[in-house]
């Protein structure tokens, strides 16, 4: 099934340069595809992500954007082409997908191989502003808190590339803005090449550097959005790259607004 | 402390049962042999109770269980953690499972007789037999009831496979697992009953079967209360511990 073999690297004894913008590249896809039976998935994708940059990734439903992160992630290695990552790469999912036995902040620990995991832990709960639930059982949490403690433990293994699998759109209007600016605080403290997957255009918009739009297994748009943050969604260029965006993805602006 | 109102009135029910059935047997309406009346069963267990004979019986009845649970529950997890964390395990022990759970467990009574003769090891041998497959069947499920998502969130934080199963599975399988704990305890006491009725020197099932050969209705009355409040001790040990156990879980929080 698969056309070649995947190459997948994880250097993790390499720290240096690591800071935003440095260049570094966080992961490198080539060609990249993945079949179901009959059903091309990836069809080639080639991808750069850069340490400290934030790039979201845009598809309609099936168009292969969840089977890549998934291969980005390691959780898929029956595919053709070249995937190499550098560095430790963390994920969070749709849902939380926090372990319901173990209170918030051994969710956190689990797996940290550090001298203090439990330390590590209630630090990354704390950039998350969830201090006060490391102690709380995850199916006591909001759905905002859930995801919150899912990006801890994204965060405290210090990723060098941070995959987001649609976090936010289980999450109410206002829940989302406040976890949009986290995830943009972090990100810029942390600096890990970060990769969102999503369908929602305005967030893509507003956070992004880069913008791709998958469609069938291809990547089918690119831009670049060099606006300063914090962003307004009527902002101009915004709209222009939005009725794009929109276009690409087969709707037509005017019925959406 | 007050005593709340709804434990009252869950009580009132069987109070009122217990004095009519004293008031129907006092005014002989029904004969001591039939039904005794329950201060004559009281009367009876302080008497069985003093001369040790009671205590004697229910040590004894309570070391079969006790026996046969450890074996049947060893087997039963055992199997279930081989044939559920991996395939070869599987293939291996569970077919066989799945055509051992087929045949009648009272009806390997005959079988075992000729096996392990009438002395403590068929007895044993029945509650065990009766309490593995439950819990095999349970524990597995469990195993295999595990989220899948959970599995791919600990290959993405790089557990181990032993971290996989101490972190992610044996926990999983734990709520399921105690479901099957209930279920093999409650046919542990009736394989004991039965093995008990059909062959016994000792034991509570002795004592029954002693006291119908003395037509003594009250000692049969008595020894089948023994049995269910046993049923009924070995079944709040394990609420208890699914209360210890399962804390994470919502319903257990309030």
């Amino acid at each position: 099934m698969a056309e070649g073999l995947p190459v997948l690297t994880a250097d993790t004894g390499t720290d240096a340069g690591s800071d935003p913008g440095s260049g570094r590249v966080a992961a490198r896809v080539r060609g990249l595809t993945k079949r179901f039976g009959e059903r091309t998935v990836l069809d080639g994708v080639d991808l750069t992500i850069e340490r400290g940059e934030f790039v979201a990734l845009l598809g309609r439903s099936g168009s292969g954007k969840s089977t890549l992160l998934r291969a980005l992630a390691g959780l898929d290695r029956d595919t053709g082409g070249e995937l190499a990552v550098d560095g430790t790469v963390s994920v969070a999912f749709q849902e939380p997908r926090l372990v319901p036995w173990k209170r918030v902040w051994a969710n956190v620990a689990l797996g940290l191989r550090t001298d203090r995991p439990r330390a590590d832990a209630e630090r990354a709960l704390g950039e998350v502003g969830l201090t006060e639930r490391g102690g709380a059982w995850p199916l006591t949490l909001s759905g905002g808190e859930a995801q919150r403690a899912s990006l801890a433990r994204a965060l405290v293994r210090e990723p060098g590339l941070l995959l987001l699998d649609e976090p936010f759109s289980a999450l109410d209007a206002l829940t989302r803005i406040t976890m949009h600016r986290l995830v943009l605080d972090l990100w810029e403290k942390h600096g890990p090449g970060l990769l969102l997957v999503t369908h929602d255009v305005d967030e893509a918009l507003l956070l992004a550097d880069r913008v791709l739009v998958l469609d069938e297994g291809r990547i089918a748009h690119e831009s670049r959005v060099n606006l300063p943050r914090p962003r307004h969604r009527d902002h101009p260029d915004l709209i222009g790259l939005r009725s794009t965006l929109l276009t690409t993805l087969g709707v037509t602006p005017e019925g959406t607004a | 402390m007050r005593v709340p109102r709804q434990a009252l009135a869950r009580l009132a029910s069987p109070v009122v049962v217990l004095a009519v059935w004293q008031i129907v047997s006092a005014a002989g309406l029904v004969s001591e042999r039939t039904v005794p009346a329950p201060s004559t069963i009281a009367d009876t267990a302080l008497e069985l109770f003093r001369d040790g004979t009671l205590v004697e019986a229910i040590l004894t009845s309570v070391q079969r269980a006790g026996a046969g649970f450890l074996a049947g529950a060893v087997a039963g997890v055992g199997l279930a953690l081989i044939a559920g964390l991996s395939r070869l395990g599987e293939h291996a022990v569970d077919p066989i499972m799945q055509m051992l759970r087929a045949l009648p467990l009272f009806g390997l009574i005959p079988l075992f007789i000729l096996w392990f003769g009438i002395g403590e090891a068929p007895k044993v041998a029945l509650v065990a037999l009766g309490v593995a497959f439950p819990l095999y069947l349970n524990t597995f499920a469990g195993i295999r009831g595990v989220d899948g998502k959970l599995a791919e969130v600990a290959h993405v934080l790089r557990l181990s496979r032993i971290g996989l199963v101490f972190h992610i599975v044996l926990p999983g399988a734990l709520p399921q697992a105690l479901v099957g704990l209930r279920q093999s305890l409650g046919l542990a006491w009736l394989a004991l009953i039965v093995a008990e009725q059909i062959n016994a020197s000792s034991g509570l099932g002795f004592m029954i079967n002693n006291a119908r050969e003395f037509l003594r209705t009250d000692i049969v009355v008595l020894g089948l209360i023994v049995y269910a409040a046993l049923g009924l001790l070995t079944d709040a040990i394990v609420r208890l511990l699914e209360r210890r156990a399962l804390t994470w879980r919502k319903g257990f929080l309030s």
